[in-house]
């Protein structure tokens, strides 16, 4: 990333499901300056402001906690994170893969800081504790939502619209910060990957991506996510994929 | 005589040329490179991830593991890879070092994982380490508090120098080597580690401190350069 000052649109957290979300929470097409701060670094100082996400104050300065883009909007300031892993949050969908099965549920790995588990009452239909592994084994994927988080654990649900198994395909992993990029303003940039490249794709909020269609179209599809990983912070992307995709 | 002139020409309060890169290890969540002179560290971070075995877990706040490694062909003579007592050492150092400005509550019962190389030795090799893993740690979106920087302060002979190499450690004439690796946090510049291998008068010491908090500056404004995406690089091959 570059040190000069990135600007672009408002991009805020979703919390809508995988291809469906958007990326357009403003009503007002506010342009807002964003500045890459390291922790500790102050990034306004004064009375007036206030600190937000990744900020704290000390005593007139508002300064930064982690490594990442600080917005001022209005009198908050905050930090939008631009690396780390995956921070789970209730109400998210994410893919996560099945790890291990015992009676009660399945282990599932989203990546982030904590474990995972699906019990057996959050399915969809009945499953009998002895035959658990009917449903579900070790290696399936999972389109999932986070239900909720509590300190060391992560709970996990499938009892809403549109989730549920994965059959076939792969998963490739990217920066989770970079998915509202990837989905781009209304599921504009995956749709255009996906009709490019006749490729089923969900995207996960942690940063799983699932891909599936044939061999030449899966690999063209994950070298776009990659482009788009990979120069997230230019403008103009959605051009640069239409390119690169032909 | 004395000690009147550096071996390698330097002032004596002048630092080796430094040379900082972020993202040098792609496949880990945060990594940097430091160098100082020919002392070279790159050091990466995993995590927060899920701490296993499940009985190392804390129930409040994350562990912080660093490890240490010189690479057996860091030095003129092969080091045989793997801890010894030094490395094991030097990798507590670290983790106390950086313990004191990373918020461990955030994530309770994970661990971050930290690893420092050295791929080129040349005295200050553990701050050079602490240096990189602090970059690292940064650019793995940790929180942290501020940043820490370290520099090695000599006093060789009865000259308090700043970033000692190799040849100046080895220096036997009059007072004889000291060596003191400081770390301080870059805002309140508090010292979060301090080693002393020699003799130092407690007047002399003073000085000392002054000179790491003067050079420890410049090291944070390679740190802060490098994580502000430049390619560091004054002068360092």
């Amino acid at each position: 990333m570059e040190e000069e000052k990135i600007i672009e649109e408002s991009k805020e957290e979703q919390e809508n499901g995988s291809e469906e979300m958007d990326n357009d929470n403003s009503q007002e097409e506010i342009k807002v300056e964003r500045k890459l701060v390291i922790p500790g670094e102050t990034i306004v100082s004064g009375d007036d402001y206030l600190p937000g996400d990744y900020t704290k104050k000390d005593g007139d300065n508002v300064v930064s906690n982690r490594y990442g883009l600080a917005e001022v909007r209005g009198r908050v300031v905050k930090i939008l994170p631009i690396s780390g892993v995956y921070e789970p949050r209730r109400g998210n969908t994410v893919i996560g893969r099945v790890s291990e099965i015992n009676f009660s549920g399945w282990q599932i790995d989203i990546g982030g800081p904590w474990r995972a588990f699906l019990p057996l009452n959050e399915c969809p239909r009945f499953i009998n504790r002895n035959n658990v592994a009917e449903f579900a084994g070790v290696g399936d994927v999972f389109n999932i939502k986070v239900w909720g988080v509590k300190q060391g654990s992560v709970d996990l649900s499938l009892k809403s619209r549109g989730l549920g198994k994965l059959e076939d395909g792969r998963i490739i992993k990217i920066n989770c910060h970079k998915v509202p990029r990837v989905i781009g303003k209304e599921g504009s940039m995956i749709n255009l990957i996906k009709d490019k490249t006749s490729t089923e794709i969900t995207v996960g909020q942690n940063g799983y991506v699932w891909l599936k269609g044939d061999i030449d179209g899966t690999r063209k599809a994950e070298e776009a996510i990659r482009l788009i990983e990979k120069e997230a912070a230019s403008e103009g992307l959605t051009n640069k994929v239409e390119e690169f995709l032909g | 005589m004395g000690y009147t002139k550096r071996s390698d020409g330097r002032k004596m309060d002048e630092i080796r040329p430094m040379r900082a890169e972020v993202g040098v290890v792609p496949n880990a969540d945060g990594s940097a490179l430091f160098a100082t002179g020919k002392t070279v560290a790159i050091a990466t971070v995993y995590g927060p991830k899920e701490l296993h075995p499940a009985n190392k877990r804390k129930q409040d706040r994350a562990l912080i593991r660093c490890e240490y490694h010189m690479l057996p062909f860091s030095v003129s003579e092969r080091a045989r890879p793997g801890q010894n007592r030094r490395s094991k050492e030097i990798g507590m150092i670290t983790e106390n070092a950086l313990a004191a400005v990373v918020d461990l509550k955030k994530f309770p019962q994970s661990v971050i994982d930290v690893q420092v190389l050295i791929l080129q030795a040349d005295a200050g090799t553990r701050c050079a380490g602490i240096n990189a893993a602090a970059m690292a740690l940064a650019h793995a979106g940790i929180d942290m508090k501020e940043m820490v920087a370290s520099i090695s302060i000599g006093k060789i002979d009865d000259k308090i120098v700043v970033d000692i190499t190799k040849e100046e450690e080895d220096y036997e004439e009059g007072e004889g080597p000291t060596d003191i690796p400081f770390t301080l946090t870059s805002n309140g510049k508090e010292c979060t580690h301090l080693q002393l291998d020699g003799k130092i008068q407690t007047h002399r010491f003073k000085e000392a401190i002054d000179a790491a908090v003067v050079a420890c500056e410049k090291v944070l404004d390679v740190q802060k350069r490098a994580l502000k995406g430049e390619i560091v690089n004054e002068g360092n091959k």
